[in-house]
């Protein structure tokens, strides 16, 4: 029989209905009678609405109804809540203003709801849009960080003086001034983490649906966390008991992060259904997407850190805005705070941190996390920092991370920013990387390209990231508003096939495959005889969903515990079966023994006696076989490792040709080799992306310039080069599995390898920093400005 | 998109007399950027003729020309023996244009007829002195263009086909938008016995123009160095949030060298 367990790379059995064309997205669902909602979204960046004249749309043909926010107001509607509570230094909360599923008043941002129309057609729904007399007055708008935090300036929301949601901090700042007063030196960097657009390939859709005759409302939608959504709509929202709501998230075509978040149209849908009392279904178009899923990253900063003689660091110090958009997404909160500042001490023994952030609103699309959410950024600033003091120091960069590592003895190791790092060997994973890389070889390729005109550069990163989110206790104390636990039942059926209900939620990440490996490692179940069941909360237990490199280090490990219960309780049976005692049965490859005799039941043997218990304890123990856990993880689980970036740049355009990208990095045990590299290129992809070519732009006006992919700049195939991904492994120490996560690793390493091998390459150009995106027009200015080109004043390129 | 009437007429005289007759009506050549532009409801002609059932497809050689039928799709010049042979730029350049699925619907004749600022083909056309031959007469490419969309073509005017004469050297060098892909400049040089003609696309807010200069200087010298020391003015250049004028002014010399090198 062909391996199937854990550490084999089994293809991916979901695979054959996705490239089929069998997939059951959101949208490819239909209900009887249903209506489709469109939604007519301000163009306003910021504005006042005076009135809103529905008479003619609700006249045109088709339409049933045309909703504005005076109806929710009226419905009693609750605002889109947010999941996580940040307070400020003083101990006061964040500032949390109310987020309308229909703006009421005020429009804050381009795109936001201003009315629904709801027609029998998509098309009806559309024409009738175009009759919605709405007028508008203009407020001041503030677009981007620097601007919003000027005296001054627009207030997007009334009464959050200055723009700040909250003004948080980490660490002790008198003790981290005293690190800078007496250090011997100080190396300081200001930097942009770029704004980004997620782009899943499948844009949201949310379709509502309302039972007459039950009075139950079901919700499919486009979700990461059906449960979560449930949770947020139900009780915050729409005021509706989880017995009458049910929320299917079927096939979802990507996420990234920005498929978590409870969004508008979802309570839109669902609330439209039970007033219209049929179903209505609203499917976003890509331009919608572009100015109505949540955005990622947009972060600016300064850090310092102090060193001493030798280069190692003494200190660090930082303060950032970070930009939330006109509301608060659901978790918006922590990104810039628990899941960015507990992350900078990165792979170093810095003794001393501390980070100040400043939340702001502004009036832009709603910011949340995306593809590594906060650790990205962090690892982006500390990584390109380190680079800035090996330049500013001579000495040298792969040497200076050495020098300053935490040591591989050193496990648990506490950081000074309130994480503790379970395992880890960050020299080895240098040193294979390097390897790969053939480091030592580079300069004679930089000589072999300075031949052919071009300026080859080689970067390097080395990272640490929290993931398997999270122990529900500590993110509780830390603002979370949710337990972050995962769940997992076993079903054993009568005859021994299993079905396993996750609480994750499967969007690309080949759960159906995974989990099922798993099974076939502890109960010796073939793989065809598994089936992974997942998003619909009226089929599984209440669970939290998949982001934060989660679904195995948290939701395996309640699939762990679970069949721990299966196996404890089969003993019992074989015991009785067999006329032995529990403690003498052995489970091992689907087969329960007698140990040190020929006796032994299969797992068959054992579930058909579980579900037809004519021999059976029955005075002891409960029939059949399905068990359920719940796993609350006992810490974050750190993956980590080296990437390597090397690339060209062409001094004529200024044009980056990224010619090698080397991986190595440690994601704890591997359950499927094949599926851990796919999700390490694609975060490599997204990484190259924002270190080289995505950009979302606003006009200072508040105007989406970026607005479709005629101006965003997604990475393509062909931008992308053959990606050498490779793994070093330590174990988790903390959860059964011993896996830590590897969906985000490649988006949190990756942009600084990228930026720094840039750097790399303009250093005769006096190059010091430059900001996401290096692209071709950016590096060309700098080249023009650079004293080498003798075309400008001799100042370092920012 | 909104609704609209279909035609799709069999002859020649009938698609000229519906789109002659009726000013809201467009015409539909390959659709690659119709469809999207009624798809985003920024057009809304009341009937869209399909000119498929034209029979104006096809690439023929004769005397020192090379013919293209004007629905004549890009893959299939790209992939054409003859132009690939004799006038190698230009199936260069069509290998560039969108995506394979763009290449396989969008045709030569709508692309011209539409005259993006950012469109290759109108930089073959120049370049090569071609001739466009529409249902009621000749138009020189030196007369066709007449800024950004715009072009000498009369309301229901179709074109059937292009005749580009064949040159001694070409050559098609693109500097892409790295989002759209479209040209940020575009350059198309070709050079026959009797001098040189180069054509930028995507640079100038006039569409597409001859780099007159170079052309001087290429006819005298037809090597990258003859147009090294040749700066353009940024003036009347666009400008965008992927490029600078000033950026575009340094592309075209850039590009244009590149181009004269590959035709070299």
């Amino acid at each position: 029989m062909v391996f199937q367990g854990i550490g084999a790379s089994v293809r991916r059995k979901e695979d054959v209905r996705f490239l089929s064309g069998k997939g059951n997205y959101t949208d490819d669902i239909n209900r009887p009678g249903q209506l489709y909602a469109y939604i007519q979204r301000s163009d306003r960046p910021h504005a006042t609405i005076d009135s809103i004249d529905i008479a003619a749309a609700s006249a045109a043909p088709g339409v049933v109804k045309v909703f504005v926010g005076a109806d929710i107001v009226e419905a009693g509607l609750g605002g889109i809540p947010c999941g996580w509570q940040i307070h400020n230094q003083d101990g006061s909360p964040m500032a949390e203003p109310m987020h309308p599923v229909i703006a009421v008043g005020k429009v804050r941002h381009v795109g936001d709801p201003v009315a629904v129309v709801i027609a029998e057609t998509r098309q009806d729904a559309k024409n009738a849009a175009e009759l919605l007399e709405i007028t508008y007055t203009d407020l001041p708008a503030v677009a981007n960080l620097t601007d919003a935090v000027k005296p001054g300036a627009g207030e997007v929301h009334d009464g959050v003086a200055g723009n700040i949601c909250y003004d948080w901090a980490i660490g002790d700042k008198s003790v981290i001034d005293g690190v800078f007063a007496s250090a011997h030196k100080v190396v300081k960097l200001d930097l942009i983490n770029n704004r980004l657009i997620p782009n899943a390939m499948e844009p949201r859709v949310a379709l509502g649906d309302f039972d007459t005759s039950s009075g139950d409302w079901t919700l499919y939608t486009t979700s990461q966390n059906p449960h979560v959504i449930r949770l947020l709509m139900g009780a915050f929202v729409l005021h509706i008991p989880e017995n009458k709501l049910r929320v299917v998230a079927p096939d979802v075509g990507g996420g990234f992060g920005s498929k978590i978040y409870h969004y508008a149209e979802e309570a839109i849908v669902t609330w439209a259904a039970g007033k219209l009392r049929r179903p209505v279904k609203w499917t976003a178009d890509r331009s919608e997407s572009f100015m109505s899923d949540a955005h990622g990253r947009d972060h600016v900063s300064t850090a310092e850190m102090a060193i001493d003689k030798e280069g190692h660091f003494l200190g660090l110090r930082i303060t950032t805005l970070a930009n939330m958009g006109a509301y608060l997404s659901t978790f918006a909160p922590a990104v810039p705070t628990y899941l960015y500042a507990t992350l900078l001490a990165g792979v170093y023994k810095t003794p001393v941190i501390y980070c100040n952030v400043k939340a702001v609103f502004t009036n832009t699309v709603p910011v949340d996390a995306y593809r590594g959410a906060g650790r990205p950024e962090a690892t982006y600033l500390l990584e390109r920092l380190v680079d800035v003091i090996a330049m500013e120091t001579g000495i040298d960069k792969v040497e200076l991370r050495r020098k300053n590592f935490i040591g591989v003895d050193a496990f648990p190791y506490q950081t000074p920013v309130a994480l503790q790092y379970d395992s880890g060997d960050y020299q080895t994973t240098l040193k294979v990387a390097l390897k790969n890389a053939d480091w030592d070889g580079f300069e004679a390729r930089r000589a072999e390209a300075k031949k052919r005109g071009k300026l080859r550069g080689i970067g390097i990163s080395t990272y640490v990231e929290a993931c398997g989110i999270a122990p529900s206790a500590v993110v509780g104390s830390l603002g979370a508003r949710a337990g972050l636990y995962e769940v997992a039942e076993i079903r054993v059926h009568p005859t021994g096939s299993v079905t396993v209900f996750t609480g994750t939620h499967s969007h690309g990440q080949g759960h159906e495959t995974t989990f099922a490996q798993l099974v076939v490692d502890q109960l010796g179940v073939p793989f065809d005889q598994i089936e992974i069941v997942h998003g619909d909360t009226a089929k599984i237990p209440f669970g939290m969903g998949t982001y934060g490199s989660r679904s195995l280090p948290v939701g395996g490990s309640a699939m762990v515990k679970a069949m721990d219960k299966v196996i404890a309780k089969g003993k019992k049976i074989a015991a009785h079966l067999m006329e032995a005692a529990v403690e003498d049965i052995e489970f091992k490859d689907n087969t329960f023994t007698v140990a040190g005799t020929d006796k032994s039941k299969t797992l068959t043997d054992i579930s058909l006696a579980a579900y037809v218990p004519h021999n059976y304890p029955i005075e002891e123990l409960e029939p059949g076989l399905d068990e359920t856990a719940f796993y609350d993880p006992k810490n974050f689980t750190f993956p980590g490792g080296c990437h390597i970036a090397e690339l060209e740049v062409d001094p004529e355009t200024g044009v980056v040709e990224m010619i090698n990208f080397t991986a190595v990095d440690d994601v704890g045990r591997v359950i499927n080799p094949m599926i851990v590299e796919g999700q390490v290129q694609g975060g490599v992809a997204q990484g190259i992306g924002q270190a080289l070519m995505e950009a979302c732009i606003y006009d200072s006006s508040g105007q989406l310039l970026s607005g479709s992919y005629m101006d965003y700049t997604m990475p393509r195939a062909n931008d992308i080069p053959n990606l050498s991904v490779a793994t070093e492994n330590t174990m988790c120490t903390h959860n059964p599995l011993g896996s830590k996560g590897c969906g985000e690793v490649g988006a949190i390493g990756s942009p600084p390898a990228v930026i720094n091998a840039v750097v790399d390459a303009l250093k005769d150009y006096g190059v010091r920093h430059l900001d996401m995106p290096a692209t071709g027009a950016k590096l060309w200015s700098i080249i023009q400005a650079a004293p080498s080109s003798g075309n400008a004043p001799a100042m370092a390129a920012e | 998109m909104y609704d609209f009437a279909y035609q799709k007429p069999g002859s020649l005289a009938d698609a000229v007399k519906v789109l002659s007759g009726d000013m809201e009506a467009k015409a539909l050549a390959g659709g690659q950027t119709l469809i999207p532009v009624l798809k985003q409801r920024l057009n809304k002609p009341a009937t869209v003729v399909d000119l498929s059932a034209l029979g104006l497809t096809g690439i023929t050689v004769s005397g020192g020309v090379i013919t293209i039928g004007a629905m004549t799709r890009h893959a299939d010049i790209a992939s054409n023996a003859d132009i690939k042979a004799k006038i190698p730029g230009l199936a260069h350049q069509a290998s560039l244009i969108g995506d394979e699925a763009v290449r396989h619907r969008g045709t030569m004749g709508g692309s011209l007829a539409n005259n993006d600022p950012a469109a290759c083909y109108p930089s073959a056309l120049l370049a090569l002195g071609g001739t466009i031959k529409t249902d009621r007469r000749t138009i020189a490419a030196d007369d066709f263009f007449q800024g950004m969309f715009t072009t000498a073509l009369e309301q229901g005017e179709i074109i059937t086909s292009i005749d580009l004469p064949i040159p001694e050297k070409s050559a098609y060098e693109k500097f892409r938008n790295p989002a759209s892909r479209y040209a940020i400049v575009g350059v198309f040089v070709a050079k026959f016995a009797n001098g040189v003609r180069l054509a930028i696309t995507g640079a100038s807010q006039d569409g597409v123009f001859r780099h007159t200069e170079m052309e001087k200087a290429l006819s005298a010298n037809f090597s990258p160095d003859a147009i090294a020391g040749i700066v353009t003015p940024a003036d009347g250049l666009n400008g965008d949030i992927h490029a600078s004028s000033e950026y575009r002014a340094h592309l075209i010399g850039v590009i244009s060298k590149r181009a004269v090198a590959k035709a070299a």
